[in-house]
């Protein structure tokens, strides 16, 4: 293996800048003239607004402009736009309401926008918004997933029982048919807890405009900076696509949460020409909490069928999902396309059926967050299949075993073909490196010390490398999922590899170059990756749904590919031989059964110098681009499984540990995938342990900062065992599945699964925190004391 | 408008700002030191933490005119001679970051424990001193590994720690 080669645990090339504080993030820029937004936001979940008063405020020290959505009407600004369709059962297409960027005539949740303010500081923004007098008329809030449908009061006019969308998927009628026949059925009831994703970078967006050349340039904190080009120029129109650039720079994180196109980036661009300065607006993190998109948020119920040998025959599920008081960019897709068809899990199935209600609340906008519908349905599947095999006195790992897929390609009943996977591989290895042998011995030991002891299992799979572009197109997608790159050498022999993907902590910048350091030979100190610049980049989709390995660096192969096509071709000019005699290998062109040769260097000089050939036969140069499309999702899949300690004086959860065994076929840097692996798992144990969201009845976010809204810390989480198992991915050239997701996938079932193991009922909701906990186990105390 | 005057990063630094100027801002805004992360608004996630006087503190805390007459060290300021400090160097190695923006914070916090502490550092201290610095992206898990690695490449290098 080449030491900075595909499977080699290379340092980061990023890193040097990350640790001596030079990294740039969108907020590091500051430019001549600048001015500083802020915006004005409801207190309000739902209220008319009567009238907006900014004639004192415009008076205040320092104030550049307030403009409102008024002033966005007047410049026909449009809205906000979600770019999935999903059609309603009856073939009626979702109800989309009206998402101006200011709000226009009512606010739908606290923190909706109201106005903005422009000033010299931001102290003198924040000073002047306090200025503004709105005359608002309150209205009844919606606030609860459950009852949203019931509600007496409308978020949007054309949703009268705030419905977005009644949609299913599966067979009904085979479903109904093997519960019918099922000689055991067990049902469940469950709440996936909204979830503030939290990247520790705030939001950003700096816009500016140039008189001179009407040219448009916006800073932002975004996973897809091409996507929000396009959404801002050909759905909000805030400039034209071929004069606006955008930059996403090093971007601090972003689960999800920065591929969307929000209102604050779409102000700023817009203020930007308004005011003819330079316009900043810095998320504070309480409006990250009030107005960053927000995850998860289920209501389920569901019901799994099994035959008199415990073999799963059916799985019914309902599902209300609260999309929040606006329709965020991809928020239609997420508990549809991107959960439903995750239902089957790694498990033969042979009749499945979902339904699942969107709905509306006074709430903020949910949409894709670490996972995006599959840890929902994962914590669907794995808690009904573990509660199963208790009722049915299994044990967990082998009623699993029993029904795992073991033939592929595979074709669920909910339109997936999974490719390729060993699933008993995965579990076998984790339950070897669990010592799950020994439990029994280590819940006793626990007994003694007054502890309550348990194991959990979670067997998920996912659906990643987002995606091949007929069948999302099929499904309603507005745009295609493929992945562009671009490859260029230069006359010395360096290489930047221009993509669309874009880095905000995966490490691109090192696995990326490994690719072209393994296929061309190159030092990887001589290969750049640049990306997050939409006049570099032509053009790309970004980064989510784990795509960037399966979707991205195929892309960058296919160029590659076409590099040394035509490398053989200059290099087969240079050494005087047929171009189908020269071989390509170890960074050689070599003229085969001959020790001649032209390194890979040479040849790209060689390639621009351009003495060798007539520019008829051969065109200069030593640059190619590609455009990859995948064939098929990919499919990572393992086995997590999570042993708890509870003190059931406290109800403090203990992890004492972790073990995961995941496939995520052939794998670039296994250093930077073990990383993957430990954040997902992170963020799963805060979803199953620490975080809740919560929304007061008048529809306050009383869980706004950290202080209240509890981040997983150091000491909430053990250290991960964390180990593979390959099966190469059949559907890209590289054989890569995606690791960026999965541990947030996986989790939150496996520590429920545990936690309710060691307490002997199913009765917690998540987060279990230490008050949840201690009041499920003094159940079980009185339920002892009884007996 | 007050005037401060400060030593950051071994330099003097002398400024009229708006008395309700915040550390952070001076350094990031002032300065132009925008190593120095602003991750919060309550004091709770430890990206703004520089060293005020040779002790970690939180600058979104910290008034700058409560700094004047101090020594600032940030995270610009840590790497001396154009080598990583054994603890920035320890973090690259064990893949202690991801997106790299807690990371400053970390890394400050990291050796003022280790001036605290000393450089043998248990997990369990690791992740209970860990308490002020959130990171979303790692688990944390690397982050302990590099900072016990770190904490044992300080204490070898008497000299580094004569500099902080």
């Amino acid at each position: 293996m080449n030491a900075t080669g595909i499977g080699a645990p290379v340092r980061r090339k990023e890193d040097q800048r990350f640790v001596t504080g030079q990294g740039r993030y969108v907020d590091d820029f500051n430019r001549p003239g600048q001015a500083y937004a802020y915006f004005l936001r409801s207190p309000h979940a739902h209220a008319n607004i009567l009238s907006i008063d900014t004639r004192a405020a415009k008076e205040m020290p320092g104030v550049v402009d307030i403009l409102t959505g008024e002033d966005l009407a007047a410049d026909k600004i449009g809205g906000l736009i979600c770019g999935w369709m999903i059609h309603s059962k009856d073939g009626t297409p979702m109800k989309a309401g009206p998402h101006p960027a200011l709000a226009q005539g009512k606010v739908r949740y606290v923190g909706d926008h109201v106005a903005v303010v422009i000033a010299e500081t931001l102290a003198q923004a924040k000073d002047a918004a306090e200025a503004i007098a709105v005359d608002y008329e309150v209205l009844t809030a919606v606030v609860e997933t459950a009852t949203a449908t019931q509600a007496k009061t409308a978020v949007h006019d054309v949703a009268p029982d705030n419905t977005v969308f009644n949609w299913h998927l599966g067979d009904k009628a085979a479903t109904d048919a093997a519960f019918a026949r099922a000689k055991h059925v067990t049902t469940i009831d469950l709440v996936n807890n909204r979830l503030v994703p939290n990247p520790m970078e705030p939001r950003a967006a700096l816009g500016e405009y140039d008189v001179g050349t009407d040219n448009y340039t916006l800073y932002t904190t975004s996973q897809n900076p091409h996507v929000a080009r396009l959404v801002l120029s050909a759905f909000i129109g805030v400039a034209p696509e071929h004069k606006l650039r955008v930059i996403a720079p090093d971007v601090g994180g972003g689960f999800g949460s920065k591929i969307f196109i929000y209102a604050e980036e779409t102000v700023c661009v817009w203020a930007a020409k308004r005011v003819k300065r330079p316009v900043k607006w810095t998320s504070d993190r309480t409006e990250a909490f009030l107005a960053d998109a927000h995850g998860r948020d289920h209501v389920t119920h569901a019901e799994l069928a099994m035959d008199e040998g415990g073999k799963i025959i059916g799985l019914r599920v309902h599902t209300i999902a609260n999309l929040g008081a606006y329709l965020s960019t991809f928020s239609s897709s997420v508990p549809t396309y991107l959960y439903a068809p995750l239902l089957s899990g790694q498990y033969d199935i042979p009749a499945i059926y979902c339904e699942v209600d969107g709905v509306y609340t006074n709430t903020a906008p949910v949409d894709a967050y670490r996972g995006a519908g599959r840890p929902e349905a994962t914590f669907v599947v794995e808690r009904i299949v573990e509660k199963a095999a208790r009722e049915l006195g299994q044990d967990p790992a082998k009623f699993r075993k029993r029904n795992y897929i073991t033939q592929f390609p595979h074709t669920t009943p909910v339109i997936m073909t999974y490719d390729t996977g060993d699933y008993h591989a995965s579990m076998d290895k984790a339950l070897e490196e669990a010592d799950y042998r020994n439990f029994g011995k280590r819940k006793r030991e626990s007994a003694r010390n007054g502890k309550l002891r348990g194991i959990g299992f979670s067997s998920y799979i996912e659906a990643c490398g987002i995606a091949p572009s007929q069948a999302v197109g099929s499904l309603g997608a507005g745009v295609g999922l493929w992945e562009s790159a671009e490859v260029r050498v230069n006359p010395t022999g360096s290489v930047e590899v221009l993509t669309g993907s874009h880095s905000h902590g995966q490490g691109h910048e090192t696995t990326f170059a490994q690719l072209v350091s393994d296929r061309l030979g190159v030092p990887i100190d001589n290969v750049s990756i640049v990306h997050g610049d939409t006049d570099k980049v032509q053009f790309g989709m970004g980064t989510y749904g784990s795509r960037s390995g399966a979707v991205g660096m195929s892309a960058i192969a296919k160029a590659i590919d076409k590099v040394i096509a035509k490398g053989k071709k200059v290099a087969a000019h240079v050494l005087e031989a047929a171009e189908s005699d020269i071989e390509f290998k170890d960074g050689k062109f070599t003229v085969a059964g001959t020790d001649k040769s032209l390194d890979f260097a040479s040849t790209a000089l060689q390639a621009y110098i351009a003495h060798k050939f007539s520019g008829q036969e051969l065109e200069p140069g030593l640059k190619e681009g590609a455009f990859y499309d995948p064939t098929n999702f990919t499919f990572p899949a393992g086995v997590h499984i999570c042993e708890v300690e509870i003190d059931p004086d406290t109800g403090v959860t203990k992890i004492d540990r972790w073990t995961a065994v995941d496939d995520f076929g052939v794998i670039i840097n296994p250093m930077i995938v073990e990383g993957q692996v430990h954040g997902g798992i992170a963020q799963g144990v805060g979803q199953a342990l620490l975080e809740g969201t919560v929304y007061d009845k008048s529809g306050q976010l009383v869980t706004a900062s950290y202080n209240d809204y509890c981040m997983p810390r150091a000491i909430d989480l053990p250290s991960f065992q964390v180990g593979m198992t390959v099966t190469p991915c059949p559907s890209n050239p590289l054989g890569i599945k995606g690791c960026g997701e999965a541990g947030a996938i996986a989790a939150p079932a496996a520590v429920i699964n545990a936690i309710t193991d060691a307490l002997g009922h199913e009765d917690i909701t998540m987060p279990a925190t230490p008050q949840n906990v201690w009041r499920a186990a003094q159940k079980n105390a009185t339920k002892l004391a009884a007996e | 408008m007050a005037a401060v005057s400060l030593t950051v990063n071994g330099k003097s630094v002398t400024a009229d700002i708006d008395p309700r100027t915040l550390l952070v801002q001076f350094l990031r805004e002032n300065l132009r030191l925008t190593g120095t992360h602003v991750g919060c608004d309550t004091s709770q996630c430890g990206a703004c933490v520089v060293h005020l006087n040779g002790e970690a503190v939180k600058a979104c805390t910290v008034l700058a005119v409560q700094a004047d007459a101090s020594v600032v060290t940030t995270i610009e300021g840590l790497s001396q001679g154009g080598e990583l400090h054994p603890m920035q160097a320890a973090f690259r190695e064990h893949h202690g970051l991801q997106c790299g923006y807690c990371t400053p914070g970390m890394i400050m916090a990291a050796v003022d424990m280790v001036n605290r502490k000393g450089g043998a550092l248990d997990e369990q201290t690791i992740r209970a001193e860990l308490e002020g610095n959130l990171c979303r992206c790692t688990g944390y898990h690397n982050i302990v590994k590099a900072v016990a690695a770190g904490a044992e490449a300080m204490t070898q290098e008497p000299v580094r720690e004569a500099a902080e």
